[in-house]
C-alpha cells in the first residue's frame, strides 16, 4: 500500500500541511482526527462531572436512612439519568476519543477514513445529551424508571418520554457512525506492512468493540422505537392484553445491553494492554491469544443477555443456557488477566501513574469479574438480583475497570498529546485517592447487597445505615479526587517538562515515533513497518 | 473495478483525500435536534408542527449540500482507490446495522408467536397469567391478544397484492443488475433505461403498498392498534416501506447522475452502493413475505 506517494497534488485547495483554523469554528468544522479526539475527550470529562454530580446526590440521600434531601421521584430520576449519562455521554465518548486520537497514529494512517462523518459522530453528542439533560426540567421530570427503560414503568414518564427516546436514538446514531468509521479506518487505512496481527492491541480491541456497536445499537433503536409506538400509536408490543409481553422488551434491551458491557470494557482492555508492556519493559505476553480472547468475548457477548433477567420467569433450559454461556466468558477474560500478569512477570517494572492505574485496573476489575461469576449462578442470582450486590458488581467493572482504563490511558498519552509531561506527584496522588475511595465506596455495597438491601431506593432499613454512610463518604472522596485530575490535565496542557518523542522508556508503537506534541497531520507519508 | 485489491493507490493517483473543514455535520445536528424536539412536542399534544418541519427542512437541505459536495469531489477525481474502498466498507457496515435494526422487529414477531401468545394461552410453566386474568384465551395466530385489542380484524392474504409486490421487487433486482452490466460495458443507453425501470418498479411497489394499507384500514379493520398482529404487521412493513422509499429516492438521484454522464465503467461506487441497498430492501421483503404474509 503506497498510500503516501508524492504524485498527484491535483487540487490546489488540498494542502496537507496547513495547521488548524483559528477560533471556535476550528472545533465546529474540523475533520482532523486529533481535534475530534480532543472534543470527545473534553466532552466526556465534562459529562463525568455531570453524571458524577447525580451520583453524589444519590449518595447524599443514602448517607443516612430516611428522606433528607430529595423526594423519591427525583431520586429515581437521578439513578436513571446518572446511568444514561455515564454510559452514553461519558465512558463511550471517552473511548471514541482515544480511538480518534490513537488509532490513525498507531496504524500509520493520515487520518480517519471518513473525516466528515467523524465530525458528525461527535457533533450529534452535545445535542443529544442536551435533550437528555433537559428532560429533568420538563413537566413530570426526567425518566425515572431506570436506565433499562423497562415498560410498563417507563411509559409512566411525563412529557420527558419522547425526548428521552429520541435522545437515545441520536446517541445511537452517533455511536454507529463512529463505529463504522473506526472499522473502516482499521480495515483500510493501515500502513504497508501493518498486518492485522501486528496491530497494537488497543486497535484490535476497538475493532471488536466497533463490530459490537454495529450489531447492538440498532437493536436498542428498534426496542425504544417500539416503546414510542406503544405509548403514542396504540401498538401492543409490550402489552399482554394485546398479545405482547413486557418481558420481550427486557430481551431486546439486554440483547443490546450485554454487548454494551463489552463495548465499554474492551477499549479499556486495549489501553491496559498498551500500558503494561511499556512499564514492564517487555513485549505483551501472549499477543495472539489476547486477540483471540478479545474476539471470543465479542462473540460470547451476544449469547448471554438473559442472565440480566433470571428472575422474570424463563424456561429452565433458558436459564441453564444463559448461566453456562455467561460462565464461559470467564475463560477468555482469564486468558487476558493471566497474560497481563505474565507480561509483568520478571519485567523491570516501574510505577508511573499510567502503570498504577493499569495495575489498579487489573486488581479491581478482577474483583468485579468474580462477583459477576457469582451473579451468573442462576439460583444464587435469585437472591442477589436487584440488590446492592449487583450495584457493587457492575461499578467495580465500570469505575476501577473502564474508568481507570481511561484515566490510565489519559496519563499514558497526555505527553504525546500536549508535548508536556504531567505532574507525576499529583498523578500518583490522584491514583491513590481514586483507588482508595473507589473501594471505600463500592466494597461495602457487596455487604449491603448480601444483607438484602435493594437497589434504586431512596430510603432503607436502619440495619443498612453503617455501610451506607461509609459508601457515601467514599463517593464524595472519589468525586472530589477527580477534580485533581482536571487540575493535572490543565496544568499539563499549559506547560511542564517538555516530552520527548518516546516519552517513556523505549515504548513500542508508531505513536512514539512522531514528535510530542504530535503534529497536526501525522503519517501523510505512510511509515514503513518492519 | 479498478481499485487495487490491497487498498493501494496506483502511482499517479492522488493521495488519500482528507477534506478540511465542513459545516454540513453541524447543520445536520441542528436539523435533527430541531426535528426531534418538534416531533416530541407534537407527541405530547403540543403544537410542534412548525418546529418539526423546520428541522426536517434543515436536514434535507443539509443532505443536498453534503451529498452535492461529495458528488462534485467524486467527479473531479479527488478520490483514489483507497477512498473508494473506504466508501464501500462504510456502506457494507451501514447495511449490517440496518439488518440488525430489522432483526429487532423480526425477533419481536417470532417471540410473540413462539412465546408470549402460547404462554398467554396457558402453555408452559408460567401459565399463571392465563389462569388468573384470561382463562378463556386460547393461543392462535393471527391474534390481537386476550383482550382483542382493536376489535375483530381480517389479515392480508399473501397471494394477492403481496405476491405481486414480491414479483415487482425481484424484477427490480434483475433490472438494476442489467443496468449495472450496461454501465460496466459502457452501454449508457442500457444503463439509463434499466435504471429507470428499476426506479419505476420501486415506486409502483410503493403505490401497491399504499393501496394495501388503505385496504387494511378501511375494509379489514387491520390497524397499527390491532394487538400484536397489527403492531408487528405495520411496524415491519412500515419500516420496510420507508426503506424502499429511501432506496427509490436514492435510485432516482443515481438515475439523474447517470443521465448527466456521471460514473465510469470501472469507478462507480455511488451506483453500486445504492444497488447494494436496493438488494438489501429486497431481501428484507422476502423475509416479510414469508413470515408476515405467508406463514
Amino acid at each position: 500500500m503506497s498510500t503516501a506517494t508524492t504524485h498527484g497534488h491535483a487540487h490546489d485547495h488540498h494542502d496537507d500541511h496547513h495547521g488548524p483554523a483559528k477560533g471556535l469554528m476550528r472545533w465546529v468544522t474540523t475533520t482532523n482526527h486529533k481535534d475530534i479526539g480532543t472534543l470527545y475527550l473534553v466532552f466526556a470529562l465534562v459529562m463525568l462531572f455531570v453524571g458524577g454530580a447525580m451520583a453524589l446526590i444519590i449518595r447524599l440521600e443514602l448517607f443516612q436512612p430516611g428522606l433528607q434531601f430529595v423526594n423519591p421521584d427525583f431520586f429515581n430520576q437521578m439513578t436513571t439519568m446518572h446511568a444514561l449519562i455515564m454510559v452514553f455521554g461519558m465512558i463511550m465518548p471517552a473511548f471514541v476519543g482515544f480511538a480518534n486520537w490513537m488509532i490513525p497514529m498507531m496504524i500509520g494512517a493520515p487520518d480517519m477514513a471518513l473525516p466528515r462523518l467523524n465530525n458528525w459522530s461527535f457533533w450529534i453528542l452535545p445535542f443529544a445529551s442536551g435533550i437528555l439533560v433537559s428532560t429533568l426540567f420538563m413537566d413530570g421530570g426526567g425518566p425515572a424508571g431506570g436506565w433499562t427503560l423497562y415498560p410498563p414503568l417507563v411509559l409512566q414518564t411525563g412529557n420527558a418520554f419522547p425526548f428521552a427516546i429520541f435522545a437515545v436514538h441520536l446517541l445511537g446514531m452517533s455511536s454507529i457512525m463512529g463505529a463504522i468509521n473506526i472499522i473502516v479506518t482499521i480495515m483500510n487505512m493501515r500502513a504497508p506492512g501493518m498486518t492485522l496481527l501486528k496491530m497494537p492491541l488497543f486497535v484490535w480491541t476497538w475493532l471488536i468493540t466497533a463490530y459490537l456497536l454495529i450489531g447492538a445499537m440498532p437493536v436498542l433503536a428498534g426496542g425504544v422505537t417500539m416503546l414510542l409506538t406503544d405509548q403514542f400509536f396504540g401498538t401492543s408490543f409490550f402489552s399482554a392484553a394485546g398479545g405482547g409481553d413486557p418481558v420481550l422488551f427486557q430481551h431486546i434491551f439486554w440483547f443490546f445491553g450485554h454487548p454494551e458491557v463489552y463495548i465499554i470494557i474492551l477499549p479499556a482492555f486495549g489501553i491496559v494492554s498498551q500500558i503494561i508492556p511499556t512499564f514492564s519493559r517487555k513485549p505483551l505476553f501472549g499477543y495472539d491469544s489476547m486477540v483471540y480472547a478479545t474476539a471470543s468475548i465479542g462473540f460470547l457477548s451476544y449469547i448471554v443477555w438473559a442472565h440480566h433477567m433470571f428472575t422474570v420467569g424463563m424456561p429452565l433450559a433458558g436459564m441453564m443456557f444463559f448461566m453456562l454461556s455467561t460462565m464461559l466468558i470467564a475463560i477468555p477474560t482469564g486468558v487476558k488477566v493471566f497474560n497481563w500478569l505474565s507480561t509483568m512477570w520478571r519485567g523491570s517494572l516501574t510505577f508511573e501513574t499510567p502503570m498504577l492505574f493499569a495495575i489498579g485496573f487489573l486488581f479491581l476489575f478482577t474483583i468485579g469479574g468474580f462477583s459477576g461469576l457469582m451473579l451468573a449462578i442462576t439460583p444464587a442470582d435469585f437472591q442477589y438480583h436487584d440488590t446492592y450486590f449487583v450495584v457493587a458488581h457492575f461499578h467495580y467493572v465500570l469505575v476501577p475497570g473502564a474508568l481507570f482504563g481511561a484515566l490510565g490511558g489519559a496519563y499514558y498519552w497526555l505527553p504525546k498529546w500536549t508535548g508536556h509531561m504531567y505532574d507525576e506527584t499529583l498523578g500518583k496522588v490522584h491514583f491513590w485517592m481514586s483507588a482508595i475511595f473507589v473501594n471505600v465506596t463500592f466494597f461495602p455495597q457487596h455487604f449491603l447487597g448480601l444483607a438484602g438491601m435493594p437497589r434504586r431506593i431512596p430510603d432503607y432499613a436502619t440495619q443498612f445505615a453503617d455501610w451506607n454512610m461509609v459508601s457515601s463518604i467514599g463517593a464524595f472522596g472519589f468525586g472530589f479526587a477527580q477534580l485533581l485530575f482536571v487540575y493535572v490535565v490543565i496544568k499539563c496542557v499549559r506547560g511542564g517538562k517538555p516530552a520527548t518523542a518516546e516519552v517513556w522508556d523505549n515504548p513500542e508503537g508508531l505513536e512514539w515515533t512522531v514528535p510530542s506534541p504530535a503534529p497536526y497531520h501525522t503519517f501523510d507519508e505512510a511509515p514503513v513497518i518492519k | 473495478m479498478a481499485h487495487a485489491p490491497t487498498a493501494g493507490t496506483a502511482a499517479g493517483e492522488p493521495k488519500y483525500y482528507v477534506p478540511h473543514g465542513t459545516t454540513w455535520p453541524i447543520m445536520g445536528s441542528i436539523g435533527l435536534f430541531t426535528l426531534f424536539i418538534g416531533v416530541s412536542i407534537l407527541l405530547n399534544g403540543g403544537s410542534g408542527t412548525v418546529v418539526a418541519l423546520l428541522g426536517a427542512a434543515v436536514v434535507i437541505v443539509m443532505m443536498f449540500l453534503w451529498f452535492g459536495e461529495v458528488i462534485r469531489e467524486s467527479e473531479a477525481r479527488y478520490y483514489n482507490g483507497q477512498v473508494d474502498k473506504s466508501f464501500r466498507m462504510g456502506m457494507m457496515w451501514f447495511i449490517l446495522s440496518e439488518v440488525m435494526f430489522f432483526a429487532a422487529f423480526f425477533g419481536t414477531l417470532y417471540y410473540a408467536r413462539q412465546f408470549s401468545l402460547p404462554w398467554l394461552g396457558g402453555e408452559g410453566s408460567d401459565a399463571v397469567t392465563n389462569a388468573v386474568l384470561w382463562p378463556s384465551f386460547e393461543s392462535a395466530w393471527p391474534s390481537n391478544g386476550p383482550e382483542a385489542v382493536g376489535g375483530n380484524f381480517q389479515t392480508m392474504g399473501p397471494w394477492g397484492v403481496p405476491a405481486l409486490n414480491t414479483a415487482l421487487l425481484l424484477l427490480s433486482g434483475v433490472t438494476i443488475t442489467i443496468a449495472h452490466h450496461g454501465l460496466k460495458a459502457g452501454n449508457r443507453a442500457q444503463l439509463n433505461l434499466f435504471l429507470l425501470a428499476t426506479v419505476l418498479l420501486g415506486f409502483i411497489f410503493l403505490g401497491f403498498q399504499a393501496y394495501e394499507y388503505i385496504h387494511a384500514y378501511t375494509e379489514l379493520n387491520l390497524t397499527l392498534g390491532s394487538g400484536i398482529y397489527g403492531s408487528t404487521f405495520f411496524m415491519l412493513t412500515g419500516f420496510h416501506g420507508l426503506h424502499v422509499t429511501i432506496g427509490a429516492i436514492m435510485l432516482t438521484v443515481i438515475w439523474f447522475r447517470c443521465i448527466r454522464g456521471h460514473f465510469t465503467p470501472d469507478r462507480h461506487f455511488g451506483f453500486e452502493g445504492v444497488a447494494w441497498y436496493w438488494h438489501f430492501v429486497d431481501v428484507v421483503w422476502l423475509g416479510l413475505f414469508i413470515f408476515v404474509y405467508w406463514l
